[in-house]
């Protein structure tokens, strides 16, 4: 699209609307100062996450592997002391930000696409899909209604407790409690969509259904997915740390909350082993709290922006 | 809806409104009675077909014989066809006989008996310390926004409920009473009462202060974001101008006037978030060693004791979808607007 001289193409126009729309959002967004400061925090855990082969040696997080004798208070060997068994504090977290991270963004994806589909789905059908569709749309609705209702910490544990252990049962018991949230605001937002006269349009010119909801619904529905999934991501990551906490975690990984619950089990919190549960928990939250500062900034940005006649 | 103290409307008008309030209840009773046995129903098979025998499950790690097993079937009824088990646990959840446990070998409700006091103790002390604390607070935060109060109110709560529950709790005993921290042994590091001279008020209070204080610690955020931006919508209504040309003072304007207004939304709220308050009774419970039920739902988990663990999924999903069911009949008497 940036070569100017190209022949535009049918759709060009709307692609080029909405590459600006989404510039304009980043530009909003850049002057939200606590927004911002998330973004950063987040940008350089990844970064850490990423990294994280090059600072740990994997060797040395095994029981038997560990550097250091245990209870090692934070020296100059150990910035952030040992464990039970010796192995380095600061390492685990470092390395226990790959799993927290990855289980929080994997439980994500799998909420949001589960919310958007049965939100845009009974947004849609509900508005549009005649006698039928109302009553899919109202079936779904009470599904999602249900789901709403049950204590979400008690399904996960239930859900990951007869589940064979493992990250993946971890992301979809995670994945699959938190979506009914999503599916209430996106089905609002998709209602919204739908009263407008290009849906219309649409829908007069011949669009089918999977055309509108593709086309029309998603693209007026994303960037409330996208404030959304921000804040799902810090719901996801805690619970995360919840449920190793609780002993339905994958025992196999290392993960913010399966130091905790190793620290707990290990009774370094009643011997007062600060060092070993501080950490974790500052990781967690500072990453929660990123998140969340990210999503708020672009709810209040979202929020602020006046409605474009389209 | 139907106060007989009150004055008498027009006869037809008063049994229209009538007609229209009972059938609203009716609605909400049948909708909750629906969302009743989608639990009952979704909890037999989600703890039954998945896979994972609640046998193999309980005997994992153990030496176990086949015969041995086949009689833990035997005595938990695992051995009967899939249709009488569910009819025997429906029929047993009306005599509210909430299964048996593997563990204790003891029915789930006499259990659940033993332990509810504890539990409602400490979650209605919780949230009621997290409620009064949100709503103070976020009536200060929401009638002057953008004030340095607001934004350290604000920012604190962000902190606070990005905290994992757990981690508040485990913090506060390494620091004040694990005997290593700050204030050494300031406070006992779990249980309700002490081995030696328990019993009394004084040291169940002293038992309490932690746990409560992490309860109170991850809810309240929740409840001063809610009031805080009811408030501000409120703050611009005409009433409140009109209040002020009155020459009220400004703590007038904001008590009588606005904060009741604003009140509404957060009353339902604390009736919603009762899973919440399950989610937090469970993790606080597990870390201070509080003998109530979410540690029982815990000493569950651990073995994994399926058949506990089912009747407390039960019983929390129906004690919420109850609170749900209140909120929605209360909220039409609070606030006449909403009044079907």
């Amino acid at each position: 699209m940036s070569t100017g001289t190209a022949v535009p193409s049918r759709r060009s126009p709307a692609r080029r609307r909405r590459r600006e729309a989404l510039l304009r959002l980043a530009r909003d967004y850049a002057r939200h100062r606590a927004g911002m400061a998330g973004l950063a925090a987040l940008l350089g855990t990844v970064v850490l996450a990423l990294a994280a082969p090059l600072l740990v040696e994997p060797g040395e997080l095994t029981v038997t592997g560990a550097p250091g004798s245990p209870y090692e208070p934070p020296g100059r060997a150990f910035p952030l002391g040992t464990d039970n068994f010796g192995r380095s504090v600061l390492d685990l977290v470092v390395w226990g930000s790959r799993v927290s991270l990855a289980v929080g963004f994997l439980a994500t994806a799998v909420s949001v696409v589960l919310g958007t589909l049965v939100g845009v789905a009974a947004g849609h059908f509900g508005a549009s899909g005649g006698r039928g569709g109302r009553v899919l749309s109202a079936a779904l609705m009470r599904v999602t209604d249900w789901f709403l209702v049950l204590p979400t910490l008690v399904l996960a544990v239930a859900l990951a407790a007869v589940l064979p252990r493992g990250t993946a049962t971890v992301v979809l018991a995670i994945g699959l409690t938190v979506w009914p949230a999503t599916a209430r605001l996106v089905r609002a937002q998709t209602l919204a969509v739908e009263s407008r006269p290009y849906v219309e349009r649409a829908r007069a010119l011949g669009g089918g259904h999977l055309h509108v909801m593709l086309h029309h619904v998603l693209p007026g529905v994303a960037p409330v997915v996208l404030a959304q999934t921000t804040l799902l991501v810090a719901t996801s990551i805690i619970a995360e740390s919840t449920l190793a906490f609780l002993g339905v975690g994958d025992p196999t990984t290392v993960s913010w909350g399966g130091i905790l619950e190793a620290a707990r089990t290990a009774g370094a919190i009643s011997s007062g082993i600060w060092w070993y549960m501080i950490p974790p928990g500052l990781a967690i939250a500072a990453v929660a709290l990123s998140f969340t500062l990210c999503g708020r900034a672009l709810e209040a940005v979202l929020e602020a922006r006046p409605r474009e006649p389209r | 809806m139907s106060d007989p103290a009150a004055p008498r409307r027009e006869g037809r008008e008063d049994t229209g409104g009538l007609r229209r309030a009972l059938r609203h209840v009716a609605g909400r009773l049948a909708t909750a009675l629906a969302s009743l046995a989608a639990v009952v129903v979704a909890a037999f098979f989600l703890f039954r077909i998945l896979p994972g025998d609640p046998v193999r499950a309980m005997t994992e790690g153990r030496e176990v014989s086949a015969q041995q097993r086949e009689e833990l079937r035997r005595q938990f009824g695992l051995d009967q066809p899939l249709w009488q088990q569910f009819a025997d646990y429906a029929l047993g959840l009306l005599r509210l006989d909430l299964g048996t446990s593997f563990q204790y070998r003891e029915p789930v409700t006499e259990l659940v008996l033993d332990r509810l006091g504890p539990t409602l103790l400490l979650a209605g002390t919780g949230t009621a310390v997290a409620v009064s604390l949100g709503l103070f607070l976020g009536t200060r935060a929401g009638w002057r926004p953008g004030s340095p109060a607001d934004r350290a109110h604000t920012a604190v709560a962000l902190f606070f409920w990005s905290v994992p529950t757990f981690w508040l709790g485990l913090l506060l005993i390494v620091l004040l009473a694990s005997g290593r921290g700050i204030t050494p042994g300031l406070f006992p590091t779990g249980g309700m009462a002490d081995p030696a001279g328990g019993g009394t008020v004084l040291d169940t209070v002293r038992h309490m202060v932690l746990p409560v204080t992490t309860m109170a610690a991850v809810v309240y955020a929740q409840y001063l974001m809610i009031m805080r931006s009811s408030l501000l919508e409120e703050r611009g209504a005409d009433y409140l101008t009109t209040a002020r040309a009155k020459g009220l003072r400004d703590a007038l304007v904001r008590r009588r006037h606005a904060v009741p207004n604003a009140l509404l939304p957060t009353v339902t709220l604390v009736f919603l978030n009762l899973g919440q308050v399950v989610s937090g009774v469970i993790l606080v419970e597990t870390v201070f060693s509080w003998p109530g039920l979410g540690q029982l739902f815990y000493s569950g988990l651990r073995v994994p004791d399926l058949g506990l663990v089912q009747g407390l999924f039960v019983l929390f999903a129906a004690s919420v979808i109850l609170m749900n069911l209140l909120a929605d009949l209360v909220y039409p008497l609070l606030d006449p607007r909403v009044r079907p």
